[in-house]
């Protein structure tokens, strides 16, 4: 019984390894690209089709760092000064899901899946 | 102003709890306050050792480098939280019948702060890189506005450190027999918290996306984002929206811990060195 159980759970363990590093996911992705300058995102609205994971790449080209952040895509990152962060977000249903910089909420945009 | 003071409370309130909680565990540990202020210190030079390299950091590993970073520390901290409590397992009975001789029992109780002092540190480091990187910005950038910014910053600060205290003061209100079991529990949680974090990085990195389906949404009912899911994101790990992932290596961080426990504080003591 013992054995079995840990058969089943050896052969559970291998099939998680081999879904989780699945390369083929990152291929079909989306990419999106975003630029932060003076505080404010360019473009304001960025469009994606559904049901396939997505990519966003924003450039900050301000001189100091902002946080992309976003709740219902439940991401968070930190984009340092002039340079680039990306951002991998799973498969969207359709809708509008909105972005701000954390560190200056002012600035704001959405990305849009259809 | 209180834009500055928000940014910044929001970010050291989870270390203030952190350091909360293990100032409270700690509490009968000699020389403790300079265990504990090493960590804050080293954590305060590495977040801004990050925040200075943030840029660096981010292109590693094809612009994921801060996410598997964040998995990397937060691992750290879930192995000394776990660490920490099978240490007590084994050795808080023997310190408490007093078998051992009691400067081994000092030098032991330091080992384990050592733990806990990188728990510290790694809480300070996550949190204070981005307030580094928040308040340089505001530095650099010119205008009237940045004192008054700065100002918000430094009181935000402040408050993060009255949850600290309120934290410790409220956890030492507990007796004392209870208080054992209760910092043993919520470090349990904490670690089993900080290992759900970490996937949660580690998905976002595409390096781990197994049984990555959100199994519910709490959101309508309470929000990671508001002050009382913050403080249960941060002490028993609470997320809004967890994956299947999450929860199993929720699960195996707290059962794994239990098991551990049992075992080790199962096993008789060693008999303690004869040295006079």
């Amino acid at each position: 019984m013992t054995c079995t159980r840990r058969n089943l759970f050896l052969a559970a363990a291998g099939a998680v390894a081999m879904l989780s590093f699945s390369p083929a996911q990152a291929q079909q992705a989306t990419e999106v690209q975003l630029t932060y300058s003076g505080s404010q995102f360019q473009p304001g609205e960025v469009r994606a089709p559904a049901d396939k994971p997505v990519v966003i790449r924003i450039r900050n080209l301000d001189g100091k760092a902002m946080e992309f952040e976003s709740k219902s895509l439940r991401v968070e990152k930190v984009v340092a000064a002039r340079s680039e962060g990306v951002v991998n977000v799973r498969a969207l249903k359709p809708g509008r899901y909105e972005f701000f910089d954390d560190f200056n909420e002012k600035a704001r945009g959405a990305l849009v899946v259809q | 102003m209180l834009a500055a003071l928000i940014i910044v409370f929001r970010e050291v309130f989870e270390a203030g709890l952190i350091i909360g909680i293990v100032l409270a565990v700690t509490q009968s540990v000699p020389h403790r306050q300079r265990w504990i202020a090493g960590g804050v210190l080293a954590g305060v030079v590495g977040a801004c050792l990050v925040a200075a390299f943030a840029g660096v950091l981010s292109q590693l590993f094809e612009g994921m480098g801060q996410e598997l970073f964040n998995a990397a520390i937060l691992s750290v901290a879930v192995i000394m939280l776990t660490w920490h409590n099978v240490w007590m397992a084994r050795h808080g009975k023997e310190m408490a019948g007093e078998l051992r001789a009691v400067g081994q029992a000092v030098a032991d109780g330091s080992r384990s702060l050592w733990a806990l002092a990188v728990v510290v540190g790694v809480a300070v480091l996550r949190e204070g890189s981005e307030v580094a990187l928040f308040l340089y910005g505001v530095a650099a950038s010119d205008g009237g506005s940045a004192t008054s910014l700065f100002t918000g910053g430094l009181l935000g600060l402040a408050l993060g450190g009255a949850v600290c205290l309120f934290t410790y003061v409220g956890l030492l209100r507990i007796p004392p027999r209870a208080l054992f079991a209760t910092t043993t529990m919520l470090i349990t949680l904490l670690a089993a918290g900080m290992a759900a974090q970490a996937v949660a990085y580690l998905a976002r990195a595409n390096w781990f996306t197994a049984l990555d389906v959100v199994v519910w949404d709490s959101g309508w009912l309470l929000s990671e984002d508001s002050l009382l899911g913050r403080t249960l994101h941060t002490l028993i790990g609470y997320t809004d929206q967890p994956t299947e992932m999450q929860l199993v290596i929720y699960a195996i961080v707290v059962l794994v811990t239990i098991a551990l426990m049992r075992l080790v504080g199962s096993q008789p003591p060693r008999p303690a060195v004869a040295a006079g």
